[in-house]
């Protein structure tokens, strides 16, 4: 029966969760599960993992774009009954992974993958993402569907792996390279703890529409949003309540805009991207660390951002020249020390880049070892 | 349906990598999708935020389906008359299977449930793992989630203050290295709490995140609110035979990871003994041996010589709690609150003390407060009251350094209450 809308609520079906991840196992993942021996990347993007019983599963990782039509998921289906009986996943950081169970399909697979083109020239399947490179970028919505960014994502991310594509197709950097992006400080992106962060900020405090406020926002919702207290109460000439921002106060995190419609705060020359560099999420060697604001603002430059693509390009080679094999790029910034890290690339450190929030003393150093 | 002059996203049409705007342009031309416009006018608002360098969609409205409080997020463009095919441009957020694994029979019936009710634009997949199914009007949800429920045994994700879809790596499917079955878990306990997932009761979001192994590629330890991540109690399992063919060239080492480059011959001893962070290893040029007791599992060893070093067999996992993004009070890792747990299905002590933090952080918590928060303004030994775990030396990196010690009253003999008169008896004003 298809759905009555004259009554909506009959056979309901509701909290059936998703389906189970047993249905889309290749046979050989299946079998294998739980006894897989080792794995190696015979060439950048293309992994093979073998079990005790000898068995083995080829995996082809291909870059994919976050926001992709259903015309372009069809034909990785299609790609995907070819090569791989019907079968493939997607990986946290938006690649796409074939999985070729028969070997003799590998290299036909490869070669399709890499005949394949948009219209508008570029790829659409580049290989790559695999060991000492940079995988894809995990990114938020921008300009394409949120109502709170300070950046596009799709763009910057379009722009910026276009600047190292190379490095997605290789595996010569001295660790792998996280690049993430997320377009306002909500980040829902969490690239928090990235090797290079992308994100976008406000620097501007919020208006407000004092003439719609109070109706469209709960006011006491709005002034208990802000973490400095720098919103109050206020009335309008003629009356009506209203809110004032003390904006020497103002940290522009937007948290009143989530709370409140009436408190926008984006705004062509007041927004735009802060680079923050050396997070990792993995226990290898050293802990997990958070990454470490190192450009306060770059402006907003669609449609290509030449100045963050710059900016991302020129850490990027410095650490590949100067970082000693498995060092992350936050482990190379610290043996090296910060001071070192601004000399050689050559980015200035100015004091928007010593904290003064929460944590703001943890940060500053109380030793006199430091290098001149 | 009209092209739209979209000279500046245009340019993302060129160079290598995947071009995004040349995917929405082949869907806008050839696409089936029932929101003829749809592609098109998303191209067309997006470029007028690449002129005016603003977003022009809105805060999103309170829309859904029947009994569920998440799952859909309410999304209207700031410029309805010029883009009237994105006016109402809602997204919908469906419950990824475990791992992400597909079969095309699957991913194909996606897709054509979304042409039939949708703009045909997706992400693949959002931030916190769901299929997400970009841009839709009001009329077509409730069709949308019949039809999805009826016909493809599948429901929707979370948002909003309630559980937001769990998430796993891929674990024992195709790793070496997981500890545990993430994917079991991850599905178990989203079945387990779809109630939770799908009515907010919540002061704020929370996330489970289900990592195999300290390697961490899901992120939990930085993303989630409760985060699972495998571990081992016993020994790493060496193939000495294994090392040296490391050593002596027949195997490469970390999987090839490093291959791009010419690094010179791999060297055991810098490449591996000296970077262990407790020096827990050693290397006579014949045997590789470890002080299993003194290892912290990071991991490095096994990932450079996968071949030769297994993870131990008495595997379950690490739990730690109340990873953040910055808003509001900063960005928070998760902290180490149970250094070790069975992972079986059901996963009973999982479920258990999950449970106690949910009803601790639903009395006391602040409206938009996460755990992370809760437990800094609470403190860690009021969290540890309410889990009813015992202080481990292993939930800190330091004892702390000030001396401003909260003692209760019951720890202290005699208690607080003193007699001022027997005092003044002994010590003249």
């Amino acid at each position: 029966m298809p759905y009555d809308p004259k009554e909506p609520l009959k056979d309901r079906i509701t909290d059936i969760g998703p389906r189970h991840y047993g249905e889309f196992l290749p046979p050989v993942i299946k079998n294998n599960k739980g006894k897989w021996l080792y794995h190696e990347i015979t060439q950048p993007g293309v992994l093979v993992h073998v079990a005790e019983s000898g068995e083995k599963i080829f995996s082809v990782r291909v870059g994919g774009c976050r926001l992709m039509s259903v015309e372009h998921l069809k034909e990785i289906c299609d790609i995907a009954d070819k090569y791989c009986d019907g079968y493939l996943r997607f990986t946290t950081r938006n690649n796409i992974e074939f999985l070729v169970q028969d070997e003799s399909k590998l290299k036909p697979l490869i070669d399709d993958l890499k005949s394949r083109k948009f219209e508008g020239g570029s790829n659409k399947f580049p290989i790559g993402g695999t060991g000492a490179g940079v995988t894809n970028i995990v990114h938020t919505q921008g300009w394409a569907h949120c109502h709170t960014p300070a950046i596009d994502a799709s763009g910057v991310v379009k722009a910026v792996m276009d600047g190292i594509y190379d490095e997605f197709g290789s595996m010569k950097l001295p660790a792998p390279v996280r690049v993430s992006l997320a377009c306002c400080l909500n980040m829902c992106g969490a690239v928090h703890c990235s090797d290079i962060a992308i994100l976008g900020i406000h620097r501007k405090p919020p208006m407000v529409d004092s003439e719609w406020i109070d109706k469209l926002c709960e006011l006491p919702l709005a002034i208990a949003a802000c973490p400095t207290g720098a919103i109050k109460p206020a009335k309008t000439a003629d009356g009506k309540k209203s809110l004032e921002v003390n904006a020497e106060r103002c940290m522009f995190c937007g948290n009143c805009y989530t709370m409140c419609a009436a408190m926008p705060l984006a705004d062509e020359d007041g927004s735009g991207i802060a680079i923050l560099v050396g997070g990792k999420l993995s226990n290898s060697i050293s802990k997990p660390k958070f990454s470490k604001v190192v450009i306060p603002f770059i402006p907003n430059e669609p449609p290509r951002w030449p100045s963050t693509v710059a900016a991302v390009k020129n850490i990027l080679d410095v650490y590949s020249k100067d970082a000693r094999k498995y060092e992350r790029l936050g482990d190379w910034a610290e043996r090296i020390g910060w001071e070192r890290f601004f000399e050689k690339t050559n980015i200035p450190f100015t004091h928007h880049l010593i904290d003064d929030y929460r944590f703001a003393y943890t940060t500053w150093r109380q030793s006199t070892q430091f290098k001149f | 349906m009209g092209k739209r002059n979209t000279p500046m996203l245009d340019e993302l049409e060129k160079g290598p990598w995947p071009s995004f705007v040349s995917d929405i342009k082949q869907q806008a031309e050839k696409g089936k999708h029932i929101l003829k416009e749809a592609p098109t006018d998303l191209l067309g608002v997006m470029e007028l935020s690449y002129v005016d360098k603003v977003t022009h969609w809105k805060h999103g409205g309170i829309v859904g389906v029947f009994g569920y409080g998440g799952g859909i997020i309410g999304r209207y463009c700031d410029q309805p008359q010029e883009f009237p095919g994105v006016a109402h441009f809602h997204t919908v957020r469906v419950n990824q299977p475990s791992s992400k694994f597909y079969t095309t029979k699957f991913l194909r019936s996606l897709c054509e449930l979304w042409e039939k009710h949708g703009s045909g634009l997706t992400n693949m997949h959002g931030s916190t793992g769901d299929i997400v199914f970009l841009g839709t009007t009001t009329d077509h949800l409730e069709p949308l989630f019949f039809e999805m429920t009826h016909e493809l045994n599948q429901d929707l994700g979370g948002s909003g203050s309630n559980l937001r879809t769990p998430e796993c790596c891929l674990g024992q499917s195709r790793c070496e290295f997981a500890c545990y079955d993430t994917q079991e878990a991850c599905d178990n306990m989203t079945h387990e709490y779809q109630d939770e997932l799908h009515r907010p009761a919540f002061p704020y979001k929370f996330k489970f995140k289900f990592d195999g192994c300290p390697n961490g590629c899901v992120a939990s330890i930085a993303r989630s609110d409760m985060s699972v991540i495998g571990t081992w109690r016993d020994d790493i399992r060496i193939d000495q035979a294994a090392v040296k063919a490391y050593v002596g060239g027949e195997f490469a080492p970390n999987a090839g990871a490093y291959s791009g480059r010419d690094w010179g011959k791999f060297d055991i001893q810098k490449e591996v003994i000296d970077l262990c962070p407790t020096n827990c290893m050693s290397w006579d040029g014949s045997k590789l041996e470890i002080n299993n007791r003194e290892c912290v599992r990071c991991m490095h060893c096994l990932n450079v010589m996968p071949r030769a070093l297994r993870k131990g067999l008495d595997t379950g996992a690490s739990v730690l709690f109340g990873a953040k993004a910055p808003i509001l009070e900063g960005a928070q890792m998760s902290t180490l609150t149970v250094p070790f747990l069975p992972m079986e299905p059901p996963f009973s002590e999982l479920k258990e003390l999950v449970e106690k933090v949910w009803d601790w952080w639903m009395e006391e918590g602040k409206n938009r407060e996460r755990l992370g928060e809760l437990i800094q303004r609470k403190t860690f030994q009021e969290f540890l009251r309410v889990t009813e775990l015992d202080p481990d030396p292993r939930m800190v990196d330091e004892p702390r350094s000030n001396p401003y010690i909260f003692w209760k009253e019951e720890e202290v003999e005699g208690g607080w209450t003193r007699d001022i008169d027997a005092f003044r008896a002994k010590h003249q004003r």
